[in-house]
């Protein structure tokens, strides 16, 4: 048994539980890849194949494990400094790629293991380590970025409402092509929303994620800083080729010593 | 001068302080975090004039610095292991392109596995672009090294980036006794920047960073190279104006008990204090154990060494940090290297990586295998399990 190390009222117990459920229910291969950060310990929470990579790098590294083993499900946990700060190309060029693997962002909007600096995602006048006389920056807005980047699936939960982000979670994993959740998992101990977020977030009702006018829109309602209401739900999905489908098209159909007679014949 | 309980890391936020550089930009990482976040915390609170950038990445820091230097501005910052190894990209321009950025690295060892203890495979991984390197035994060494890079790197002979650190929680952690200097005094020492050039000036536009191919690329390498040897002058006189000043004198190293040692040390950073209880205890017993204490590693002073190396019989190098060259660790071949016509027999001992403690047995179990040097391997593992 290894010792959990969060803090009692974290976020991540939420986000471990569900994801438990998931992969129980599941009967495909799995592999999971982690950033570091707190939340990069759930990989040692499960007994399940995990491969722990550096800050801001598990996009890249799941991609690479999905091009060497397209039948498994890759699932990566990441943190917001991970994947929307240190590695957002990483996840600007998957979404655009539209390759098939999910990604879980514990968007506690802090970086919680080197203990409460700002994160991209933290509000404007965020009084952290980093900026003790308030962030001076606008934070981002995740879900608009990865909808212009080409992602087909883009969901946002709480983990507090346990049977909502779970069915988020095995949709995300089921969805041929890149998918992100982004999850508002709080951090107790630096950022503590949990209040804000019990107040403010509502389940999407009546949406349709296939009107990606509608899933903008929508995405734009809170914009991770104001006091507006937070919604969690499936904001887009959409059927599209992923990378995998189109990565040489063009594959010859004959066999590979074909291929090569072929090819010196034309020398001929 | 005032004597306070400060850890590495509050001592070298508080050099910071008194040196008040124009921009800081960096990014968190442990043992390195709390460098900078006090450093932020004295720009909140106004004690500085400083532009202080929280960035997204180290990689941006230090290009960020980069950017700054370029102005004439006086920039630091601080990192650590993999903040470091995603600067490395960047730490060859701003030598290349003569910036004395300062850092202040705290040694901590390299992923993979991930590890967030001290070793110096960090600030080994570049040690050859052109920075100077400088490494602290204690909190005050840390402290009064900061302050001395800043003149060191900004010395017209050298302009050259400098990087001083400290031993990951070993130094970055430990509340120590430091004797800080006043705020006058400090800034007095240091001095205020001058700058040959700067992308800010109109009336002289100059265009830096431009390609340089087979043409000229090589006769722009040499200044650098130059620089790096006459710096080796200009650290002598600026530690040796910091005795003047302030009664603790600082050279290329400190040489411990060495004069008539039989059996001696190189070791650098805090291990050395460790070495030193070693060899008294040892001295006391008759054995005429020493310690040569290295403080700069870059540029490497290799002359100076043979020469307070020569009248030693028996020598064993310690390094924090191995090469994966096959040939043991990195002060080690610098140093066999610098003895490569002396007599003596020098073996090497990489030890302590990831962390792994080291105490005052196996040092001394160390000077007892030199009086076997012959019979030793040219490398061995300090303090790992078969
Ligand atoms: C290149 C690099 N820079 C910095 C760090 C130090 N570091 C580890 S985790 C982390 C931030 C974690 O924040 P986030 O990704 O939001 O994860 P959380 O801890 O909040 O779950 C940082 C800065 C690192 N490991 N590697
Ligand atoms: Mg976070």
């Amino acid at each position: 048994m290894i010792r959990n190390d969060w803090c009692p009222g974290c976020g991540n117990f939420g986000i471990l539980n569900s994801v438990k459920a998931v992969l129980s229910e599941t009967k495909d291969e799995v592999i999971l890849v982690a950033g570091i950060g707190q939340h990069a310990k759930i990989v040692d929470y499960l007994n399940v194949p995990s491969f722990y990579s550096l800050h801001g790098r598990a996009i890249p590294a799941a991609e690479g494990i999905k091009l060497a083993k397209p039948g498994t499900k890759v699932i990566v946990f990441s943190g917001d400094g991970d994947a929307y700060g240190e590695g957002i190309e990483h996840l600007i060029f998957a979404a655009k790629r539209n390759i098939d693997i999910t990604v879980v962002v514990h968007n506690n909007r802090v970086y919680a293991l080197t203990t409460g600096q700002f994160t991209p995602t933290s509000p404007y006048g965020f009084k952290g380590r980093s900026t003790p006389a308030g962030s001076p920056e606008i934070p981002l807005n995740p879900l608009e970025l990865i909808l212009s980047s080409g992602a087909t699936f883009i969901a946002r939960g709480y983990p507090v409402k346990a049977d909502h982000f779970k069915s988020l979670l095995l949709e995300a994993i089921q969805h041929k092509g890149f998918s992100l959740v982004d999850s508002l998992q709080v951090c107790f101990t630096f950022f503590n929303q949990y209040d804000l977020y019990n107040q403010k977030v509502y389940e999407l009702q009546g949406h349709d994620p296939a009107d990606r006018e509608a899933a903008l829109k929508k995405m734009r309602e809170w914009d991770y800083n104001s006091d507006a209401p937070i919604a969690i739900g499936k904001f887009y999905q959409a059927d599209k080729p992923t990378f995998e489908d189109r990565f040489r098209p063009d594959k010859p159909k004959v066999s590979r010593e074909e291929g090569i007679a072929q090819v010196l014949r034309s020398y001929i | 001068m005032v004597t306070l309980a400060k850890t590495g890391n509050e001592v070298m936020a508080e050099a910071m302080r008194q040196i008040d550089p124009d921009v800081v930009a960096a990014y968190p990482i442990t043992p390195a975090t709390e460098v900078v976040m006090i450093f932020a915390q004295f720009v909140a609170d106004g004690l500085v004039g400083t532009e202080y950038i929280p960035v997204e990445s180290e990689h941006s820091a230090m290009s960020a610095c980069v950017g700054a230097a370029t102005t004439g501005a006086r920039v630091m910052t601080g990192t650590s292991s993999q903040g470091l190894a995603l600067m490395y990209e960047i730490l060859p321009i701003a030598s290349a392109l003569r910036l004395p950025i300062i850092m202040c690295e705290v040694n901590r060892a390299l992923s993979g596995p991930i590890n967030i203890h001290c070793d110096h495979s960090d600030t080994m991984g570049c040690r050859d672009f052109g920075w100077l390197q400088i490494f602290s035994e204690n909190a005050q060494e840390a402290y009064d090294n900061v302050i001395q890079a800043v003149r060191i790197a900004e010395d017209p002979r050298v302009m050259l980036p400098t990087m001083v650190t400290t031993d990951g929680f070993i130094i970055s952690h430990c509340m120590e006794k430091v004797e800080v200097l006043e705020d006058k005094v400090a800034k007095d020492y240091v001095g205020e920047k001058k700058s040959p050039y700067s992308v800010l000036d109109v009336d002289k536009p100059v265009t830096i960073g431009a390609l340089d191919l087979t043409d000229y690329y090589f006769e722009h390498k040499m200044p650098v190279i130059q620089a790096m040897k006459d710096a080796r002058q200009v650290i002598l006189e600026a530690g040796k104006d910091f005795g003047k000043r302030f009664g603790r004198p600082y050279g290329f190293f400190e040489k411990y008990k060495l004069d008539d040692a039989e059996f001696a040390i190189v070791a650098l950073g805090s291990t050395c204090g460790t070495a030193r209880v070693a060899i008294d205890e040892l001295r006391e017993k008759g054995i005429k154990a020493g310690m040569l204490k290295l403080r700069l590693f870059r540029p490497f002073p290799a002359e100076e060494i043979a020469e307070a190396l020569s009248q030693v019989p028996n020598i064993a190098v310690l390094d924090r940090s191995d090469s994966f060259n096959a040939q043991g660790g990195p002060v080690f071949t610098e140093v066999r290297s610098a003895m490569y016509n002396r007599n003596a027999k020098i073996i090497n001992y990489v030890y302590g990586l990831g962390g792994r403690d080291i105490n005052v047995a196996q040092i001394k179990e160390v000077f007892c295998q030199l009086g076997r040097a012959d019979k030793m391997p040219m490398v061995n593992y300090l303090g790992v399990r078969e």
